[in-house]
């Protein structure tokens, strides 16, 4: 299970070969991308040489942290191919993203002062201005490569957008290609009107012994090793079934590596007596995946009671505290509220008239009121039929005040509540109730009111 | 057909029998938002662009005028303009403030259902606040020392608010405190430690604050204004508050943002620049990498200043102060515009020490339902939480009522309808502050004896300047005839006859009472202490439920008082005790001289305690005693024996010391309740300092729309008192006006109403009295003028939202307000 790292640095020939660039290279590139060295030598096979004309789009998909844009950013600039890199997330409309291109375009050169602001607003501008910028430059008889991280945030910006990068290097007549990284397939791009199609690469998820490796490599100095690689392997134990993001069993391994270290230092053990290390540190782990990996309390709290050696029960996590203080009637309103989003409407009768005589609930239903209601979700009621109902169920009188009123207003802001059709609709304003059934027992509770017996799935 | 009618009823200009019959049924309150807002003024500019398609285009309304649809909204159909004078009582409307309105990222000038519309007083105070002194004047109990009235109710108001302000700045303090460590920490761990193995491996999260404030988002904004400047005075100068309505995209979050920080970083950076940042943020694209460019450039200027001995307010915060960005309510925010934003930022956070504040009302809960755990685990999230409102509302009602600073008090009532506003409908401390702002205007507007409603020294004084009218209006008090017919008759006949005699009684009477309140606070809390230890709270938990009932009557008379002293008397020692001491130091304390003697008993009996201790023991032994012999019998029948026996010798035994001392102290404890704590209706001279009048401010506080708009078209003489409209039962009278008789006959319809019919049973009622015996009203010809009438009748009803043209049938308008079918 253990894989050796110092094994994999021996080995002294690249794994990838490449004519265009020095062996050094290619060696330095591969031990910083570990386990992806067959998608990185398909891209260097893609790229060709430098001034080869490449494919004009390349899609790379794959899941959360499979190492898209680390390859991405380590082989273009491993290798120093010009290049530019932008964010589309951080680029939120058009005009944003290709000013960034521009820009950073102007910032590849070292001709061009970089003060000029670029302006460009349509695709069109884009085209001409790039091919001012390129031209000025050295970049002509290179490969210009263009990455789009995140690129599904391009499918909401203007139509033109995806299928102009497709094919932007027929457009500009230069030598560029572009490259999306996406988390979600080519098939949920692919607009209507058709479009270029890309050269489609899959990351595939890291194996556990993937994660186990890269993991590995960033032993803390002070430490071995082997030695660390041990704890990743418990870490992995713990973690593997719930999370495989590498930067998030990165952050939580360097959160509770002191902890692991703790019978060593203090001279208990030593560095290998891996059973005593690992009583140590399991059920710490576990209790690291029910709390801070979960974002119930955050990182430093975390590491603030690992230094103190507190017990964890002082701190609530953020779940803990599901109790929401509400004025009376509006405890009375949030109830009233679920009752009409649960209960069919013809069972108002039966629940809130005084004489409503017996009504079996088998002959009483429809068809298809047989399936709960509490599995169908809540369904809109108008204002009307709230307040009839707040009305039966508060003990004394509740006068229509003004403050009843905006106190359905307030639960709809604090999302209790939630208005069905337009916000604007001023007359048979309708609502729906978004809480759910454990929360409002809680609120039943405090008020001395059975909201089950009321509730026409549990009759 | 009908449409085309209706429209050249528009066209042509309103009646003369047109105007609405709705009267605001209030005094106009204390508005200082101008003449704009005076009935008057609606009424013109309604008459000007009457339109049965207004609400449609709400974009021309006034301010004002919007503020009342915020009621349909609100869930209250019944949009009534004639409500706004109650709306906007001092300056800002009242009731959206009082509703824990926010709206949700709509825009806010532009729409006809939802919006807050607060007026800022103008700068132009001193003005507005002769006029209000004027308005005083005009008020209807004369205006005998008005402007006396007005400078005391100043005075008192301005005292109020700062101790208020006081008040909220020391509950927020620990809240404060924490979060300012919190940011202090936040940023600080990173900086210099980026060669360390774990910093480096570690992902770099945003801190992240979650600040819990409870559902009274009315008070929240008092909360974050202190924050800011807390922040601002300790942390950093870049502070941007942001709320949900501003942000309806990530682009508008970024320009609102980039604004706000641009702006700020101009209060620190010299005046000479100023225009160069004003020029420059319009051109500047709104991205988080001009923002860090932004935040590079103005570290840079600050390190630059601090290290030429510049030593501007900057020098206070860190070597790179962290950005903090407060959202304000966190539930409005839509997900996305979180999620991107938060991505984001996390790119930048190396070069951008970011902050953000979640402001949470409900439950924290909601970080994990707005945000998705790949963007949760960006963030380290730390909890606050703030001090519940209703201790909070406990403080303040500590501090400003039990207390014998102000000499301004609440009657029962009154106090009642503020808690239960409280407590039924809001939660806002805020609206209670307010709530008692409004009693103490009404008090001194109404009162013409509340000059004497000061600090007794200056209240002495004022007696003896009283004119011969106010003199009249003591006579007047009913507190004071009672003390008159209490009086010998030769004394009775110089009180009434005797102006100088009068103010001489008068003076004295003050004192009492004076002396009562200073009495009363102490020995409630007295009371307070014990009740408050007792099972299950015969008399409430909180001081403010003992208030109210000891303002409501004799509380010793009560049922709970009499059940609260048996469990007194069942106390235990050291219970009993830790109360005596705390009472000792309440009385000690006590702004009141009289209660050397009681000090002196009560310590009394605390050292006849200790003395006890020694019989205790005693005591003690024979008990044990008694068990370990019961212990030793294992034979049942001789257990039953011995614990019958033990049982009667308990019965019959005399009671113990230690039960007698606790009897005397309870009875001391029940000497001095009936002593002081006499409600203070039964005090002469009350109405002086008692603001008791609880329907006013019902009406103001917890108006009821629907009610009020219902009295008006169903018995116009409510409002208009015009004798003519006197009203006779349930028919319908035809001198009322059209919008009546139309209300009153569509309440006799069923959901849908047939225009045809309703048009003819109108008809039919205004043409009824006018030619009592005529047959010409069988001509099935309707009168143009009354088909005009009729129309006009409709679409304001239809203005007021109780009709709303229907599509289900033709000729049909649908009811809107419940009772039909």
């Amino acid at each position: 299970m253990r894989v050796q790292v110092t094994d994999y640095r021996n080995i002294k020939m690249p794994n990838l070969e490449h004519p265009a660039y020095p062996a050094a290279t290619l060696l330095q590139l591969e031990s910083l991308v570990p386990c992806r060295e067959s998608q990185v030598s398909l891209l260097l096979s893609i790229f060709g040489e430098r001034h080869h004309f490449s494919f004009p789009s390349i899609f790379i998909y794959g899941h959360t942290s499979s190492g898209k844009t680390y390859v991405m950013q380590t082989l273009l600039s491993t290798l120093q191919l010009p290049h530019v890199f932008v964010n589309c997330v951080e680029c939120f409309t058009s005009r944003l993203l290709l000013e960034e291109i521009l820009t950073q375009l102007q910032s590849c050169s070292p001709e061009t002062e970089k003060t000029s602001q670029v302006h460009c607003d349509t695709f069109n501008d884009f085209v001409r201005l790039f091919k001012q910028a390129v031209a000025t430059q050295e970049l002509q008889d290179q490969t210009l490569y263009i990455v789009l991280d995140r690129a599904e945030q391009l499918r909401e910006m203007e139509a033109n957008i995806l299928p102009a990068f497709l094919r932007l290097q027929e457009l500009t007549d230069r030598n560029v290609t572009v490259i999306l990284l996406s988390e979600i397939v080519w098939e949920l791009f692919r607009p209507n009107t058709g479009c270029f199609e890309p050269f489609a690469l899959y990351f595939p998820d890291y194996s556990i012994g993937h994660l186990q490796k890269i993991l590995s490599q960033n032993h803390p100095p002070e430490y071995s090793a082997d030695f660390y690689s041990a704890y990743i392997n418990i870490l992995l134990g713990v973690f593997y079934n719930v999370c495989r993001d590498l930067k998030e069993l990165q952050h939580l391994a360097a959160l509770n590596f002191s902890k692991y270290c703790e019978p060593v230092a203090r001279g208990e053990a030593n560095e290998r007596d891996s059973r005593k290390l690992w009583k140590n540190i399991e059920p710490h782990l576990k209790k690291a995946m029910q709390t801070v990996y979960l974002r119930e309390i955050s990182s430093s709290q975390w590491e603030h009671l690992q230094r103190d050696d507190e017990e964890l029960g002082q701190l609530k996590g953020l779940s803990a505290h599901t109790h929401v203080e509400l004025p009376y009637y509006s405890k009375f309103l949030l109830i009233a509220a679920y009752l009409a989003s649960y209960n069919p409407v013809r069972t108002d009768k039966r629940f809130f008239l005084k004489h409503h005589g017996k009504i079996r609930k088998t002959n009483f239903m429809k068809k298809h009121e047989k399936t709960s209601n509490h599995l169908l979700g809540p369904k809109p009621f108008p204002l009307d039929r709230l307040l009839a109902i707040l009305y039966s169920i508060v003990d004394n009188r509740v006068a229509p005040t003004a403050n009843i009123f905006s106190q359905i207003t307030s639960l709809v802001t604090l999302q209790l509540l939630s208005t069905v059709g337009h916000n604007d609709q001023l007359d048979g304003p309708r609502y729906k109730c978004t809480v759910s059934l454990d929360f409002i027992r809680a609120v039943a509770r405090t008020v001395n009111f059975d909201v089950i017996k009321y509730l026409y799935d549990f009759l | 057909m009908l449409l085309r009618k209706q429209h050249a009823a528009i066209v042509a200009p309103p009646g003369g029998r047109s105007q609405l019959p709705l009267h605001h049924p209030f005094p106009p309150a204390q508005g200082r938002a101008g003449s704009y807002h005076s009935q008057d003024g609606v009424r013109e500019w309604r008459r000007a662009h009457w339109s049965p398609f207004a609400r449609r285009r709400q974009s021309v309304l006034p301010p004002c005028v919007r503020t009342a649809f915020h009621w349909e909204a609100g869930g209250g159909r019944l949009g009534s303009t004639r409500a706004l004078p109650v709306l906007l009582a001092a300056g800002r409307c009242v009731r959206c403030r009082g509703c824990l309105w926010r709206e949700r990222g709509g825009m806010s000038t532009c729409s006809v259902s939802k919006g807050c519309f607060v007026f800022k007083p103008s700068p132009k105070k001193r003005r507005v606040s002769q006029k209000t002194a004027i308005h005083f004047r005009d008020g209807k109990n004369g205006s005998e020392d008005s402007e006396l009235r007005f400078d005391t109710c100043q005075s008192l108001w301005n005292q109020i608010k700062l101790e208020t302000e006081q008040i909220q700045e020391d509950l927020n303090k620990q809240l404060l405190d924490n979060v300012v460590s919190f940011l202090r920490r936040s940023h600080s761990e990173f900086q210099g430690k980026t060669t360390e193995w774990t910093y480096r491996m570690k992902s770099r999260e945003i801190p992240t604050a979650a600040l819990v404030l409870g559902v009274n988002v009315t008070d929240h904004d008092l909360t974050f204004r202190n924050l800011s400047e807390a922040l601002q005075n300790n942390i950093t100068p870049y502070i941007a508050l942001l709320e949900a309505k501003d942000c309806s995209g990530i682009k508008n979050l970024m320009q609102k943002l980039m604004g706000q920080l641009m702006n700020c970083s101009t209060d620190v950076a010299s005046l000479e620049d100023e225009d160069y940042v004003q020029v420059s943020q319009n051109r500047i694209r709104c991205s988080m990498k001009s923002l860090v460019d932004w935040y590079e450039s103005v570290t840079k200027k600050t390190d630059s200043e601090t290290l030429s001995k510049k030593r501007t307010s900057s020098s206070k915060h860190q070597q790179s102060p962290p950005v903090v960005v407060i959202f304000k309510d966190m539930e409005s925010f839509t997900t996305k515009v979180l999620q991107d934003f938060i991505v984001i930022s996390s790119q930048h956070i190396c070069e951008l020490p970011l902050v953000l504040i979640f402001g949470i009302a409900t439950s924290p809960m909601i970080i994990h339902s707005l945000l998705p755990h790949s963007v949760s685990s960006l963030l380290c999230i730390e909890l606050f939480q703030s001090l519940s409102c209703k201790e909070h509302l406990s403080t303040v009602i500590d501090k400003l009522l039990l207390t014998s600073r102000f000499p301004f008090k609440l009657g029962e009532k009154v106090l009642q309808v503020l808690i239960n506003i409280f407590l039924y409908h809001d939660f806002s401390v805020w609206n209670f502050i307010r709530g008692f702002q409004l009693c103490i205007v009404e008090h001194f507007y109404s009162q013409p004896l509340s000059v004497l409603c000061c600090q007794l020294a200056d209240a002495k004084e004022r007696v003896n300047s009283l004119s011969h009218d106010q003199c009249e209006n003591v006579r007047r008090l009913p507190s004071f005839r009672r003390y008159v017919e209490r009086q010998e008759a030769e004394k009775q006949i110089a009180l009434l006859t005797a102006d100088s005699f009068l103010k001489e009684t008068t003076q004295k009477l003050l004192e009492d009472l004076h002396v009562y309140h200073e009495n009363y606070v102490s020995v409630l809390r007295c009371l307070h202490v014990f009740t408050c230890s007792l099972p299950k709270y015969p008399l409430g938990k909180q001081i403010r439920e003992l208030h109210c009932a000891c303002l409501e009557n004799r509380v010793w008379e009560t049922e709970d008082y009499e059940s609260s002293l048996q469990l007194a008397r069942m106390l235990n020692k050291s219970d009993l005790e830790t109360i005596l001491q705390q009472c000792v130091e309440i009385l000690v304390s006590s702004a009141g001289n009289e209660f050397d003697k009681a000090v002196e008993k009560l310590k009394e009996f605390l050292t006849q305690f200790q003395k006890l201790e020694a019989e205790a023991f005693q005591e003690q032994d024979v008990s044990v005693s008694s068990q370990k012999e019961l212990q030793k019998k294992t034979d049942l029948y001789h257990l039953q024996k011995t614990l019958l026996e033990l049982k009667d010798s308990r019965r019959s035994k005399k009671l113990t010391k230690f039960e007698m001392l606790r009897f005397e102290v309870v009875d001391y404890i029940d000497s001095l309740v009936r002593n002081y704590l006499v409600p203070a209706d039964h005090k002469t001279l009350h109405e002086v300092v008692y603001f008791n009048t609880a329907s006013v401010l019902r009406g103001h506080l917890n108006a009821a729309p629907r009610i009020a708009l219902h009295t008006a078209l169903n018995n116009p003489y409510n409002y208009l008192k015009n004798q003519a409209l006197k009203s006779d039962g349930g028919s319908i009278s035809n001198k009322a006006p059209d919008i009546c008789i139309v209300y009153k006959l569509h309440l006799e319809c069923g959901r849908l109403i047939n225009l045809v019919d309703w048009l003819e049973a109108f008809s039919t009622v205004v043409t009824a009295v006018e030619e009592p015996n005529a047959d010409t009203a069988s001509s099935d010809q309707v009168d143009d003028i009354i088909h005009a009438r009729f129309i006009r009748a409709v679409s304001e009803l239809e203005l007021l939202g109780f009709i709303k043209p229907s599509k289900q049938k033709t000729d049909h308008v649908a009811r809107l307000t419940w009772g039909g079918c």
